[in-house]
């Protein structure tokens, strides 16, 4: 994949990410930033490659951010569902 | 040949967008929230199978050490801890994405030039996140002080170490022999996140970790473009956008620029200002005082601040609440957009006391309320009602949009002990005619309180 091409996907994605980020109510702003914590847990996807690339050294980094990246995501939806779950009407 | 492995991180893409679309309101919101996760397992499972060659061993501890502190944190944490934990998250956030740039840096395939440029910013972007969030969680988990942090001479350190990093990245790009410029890289970027979160106080923090959310976002992305990975990169910039749009959001909410909420440093202990800090005296009372004014009123909204947090005082607010109810009074709750201590702080701790989404207001939907408004009970807030902020040109607060509680009839305004705000200065609403001061405990306030109403 290009250079262009790949600039294109992250303009497009923050312009979606505004758009859809900005009808969010402040009610909800916590569950939002930590939701969205737990989706910068998709590092995990780089951190599972980089286990395999980088020669030794490469592993071990590679083993650390999958742990990172794994509290990032497990924790971060799980905490989001328990904080969602108590918003209720009446 | 159809590409499973992109074709899936699409897939996980749409999922993520539209569980973020969910969030828009609460009853949508939870199974938004199961979407996104779904499309996180996705993508991770694509990415596992992408290749037959995976360290499988390693990926698994890895996962497996992870999921256990990640599902520990999550179970375990006070939803008064909530801004520490998020400061937390983000910092790990930014730290794999570092790391995995890292890793890249010592790929023996030659990197091109771009893929260089791509892997210094992802590093310093990854790993100011990471120390910059730690320094943070500090500071709201009480282990680092909570005042700014200052010293002779730090913007110009600052400035240096700026200047230093893009050189030792600009060193990095261009490759050589040696691993130093690396290594630079990574200890100046680590130390620089350190040294612009420290001087930042703690009611600014709403912004901060709205700020480091949008790295921890912005390093994500940066490691796609190391990757060439779309997954990462579509992922990165919804979550830098949303921490950009907070971040916004918390700056207008106390009138101030980003710039100076980083450069800032407010919250210092104001130099008494012009010299004439007038004494105000004030009308303290009692919470059966407090009873018999509200037993007279019909509308009631109670402003929760940072203090309802420190005290933990959401469920005696929320029994308060229940009581007036009871007695036939309209109870509403005023939410401040930097009341807390990140956004909607106050939302989740009153969500947790069960009190109902469509009691809690938000600024522009409670403002016109005040003035139809019997009883305005403020509980641990302070410059989010003081009205300076409307009039008085000199005061550091002066612009900022606050709650107009003293337009309501009668305010109760409950606090610890006469000490000013976090802005550092006199509030002159405790003074007003309609103001009585109940000081106290929030929460001993509130079950007082409610056992006075109750004995009505």
């Amino acid at each position: 994949m290009d250079m262009i091409n790949i600039f294109t996907v992250f303009i497009l994605a923050l312009f979606v990410g505004i758009e859809i980020i900005t009808k969010v109510p402040p009610t909800l702003h916590t569950p939002l930033m930590s939701g969205s914590n737990a989706i910068s847990g998709i590092a995990i996807v780089g951190a599972i490659i980089a286990t395999k690339v980088g020669g030794e050294m490469g592993t071990w980094l590679g083993l650390v951010a999958v742990i990172f990246a794994t509290i990032n995501c497990v924790g971060g939806f799980m905490v989001t569902d328990r904080m969602l779950k108590m918003f209720k009407r009446k | 040949m159809i590409d499973y492995t992109n074709l899936s991180y699409v897939l996980a893409a749409i999922l993520f967008i539209l569980g973020i679309k969910k969030l828009s309101s609460p009853k949508t919101a939870r199974n938004g929230n199961a979407i996104a996760s779904v499309g996180m397992l996705i993508a991770i499972v694509a990415t596992l199978v992408s290749d037959g060659n995976m360290d499988y061993q390693t990926i698994a501890i890895g996962m497996i050490i992870g999921a256990i502190i990640g599902a520990f944190f999550a179970i375990k944490v006070e939803m008064t801890q909530m801004p520490q934990m998020v400061a937390i998250f983000n910092g790990f956030g930014g730290g794999a994405s570092a790391l995995v740039a890292a890793a890249e840096y010592f790929n023996p395939a030659n990197p091109s030039t771009f893929n260089a440029a791509t892997i210094a910013i992802s590093v310093f972007v990854g790993t100011l996140t990471f120390t910059g969030s730690f320094i943070a969680f500090g500071k709201l988990q009480g282990f680092v002080s909570g005042k700014p942090i200052v010293f002779p001479g730090q913007k110009m350190m600052n400035a240096v170490i700026a200047i230093s990093i893009i050189l030792l990245g600009t060193y990095t790009v261009m490759g050589g022999d040696t691993d130093t410029y690396f290594y630079g890289l990574v200890i100046l970027s680590a130390f620089i996140g350190i040294t612009l979160t420290i001087p930042i106080g703690g009611a600014d923090m709403p912004v901060v970790i709205s700020l480091l959310n949008s790295y921890s976002g912005v390093a994500a992305a940066a490691t796609g473009f190391v990757l060439m990975n779309n997954g990462l990169i579509i992922s990165g910039a919804l979550v830098g956008a949303s921490g950009l749009i907070l971040t916004n959001i918390m700056c207008k909410g106390m009138n101030r620029s980003l710039a100076n909420v980083i450069f800032g440093a407010v919250g210092l202990e104001q130099p008494s200002g012009d010299g004439e800090a007038k004494q105000i005296s004030v009308k303290s009372s009692t919470t059966e005082e407090a009873a018999m004014i509200l037993d007279a009123a019909d509308k009631v909204i109670i402003v929760p601040g940072y203090g309802l947090a420190v005290a933990q005082a959401q469920h005696a607010v929320r029994e308060v609440g229940e009581q007036l109810e009871s007695m036939g009074k309209k109870v509403l709750y005023a939410i401040h957009p930097v009341a807390g201590r990140m956004p909607g702080h106050m939302n989740v701790l009153l969500a947790e006391a069960n009190v109902p989404y469509e009691q809690l207001k938000d600024l522009d939907e409670i403002n016109g309320e005040f003035e139809t408004c019997d009883v305005a009970i403020v509980l641990g807030a302070n410059d989010v009602v003081n009205p300076a902020a409307r009039h008085d040109k000199s005061s550091p607060i002066y612009g900022m949009p606050i709650l107009d509680v003293d337009k309501s009839r009668t305010v109760i305004v409950n606090k610890r002990t006469m000490n000013p705000g976090f802005a550092g200065i006199q509030n002159e609403l405790f003074g007003f005619e309609n103001t009585v001061m109940v000081f106290g405990d929030a929460k001993d306030m509130l079950t007082t309180l409610h056992k006075d109403l109750k004995e009505l």
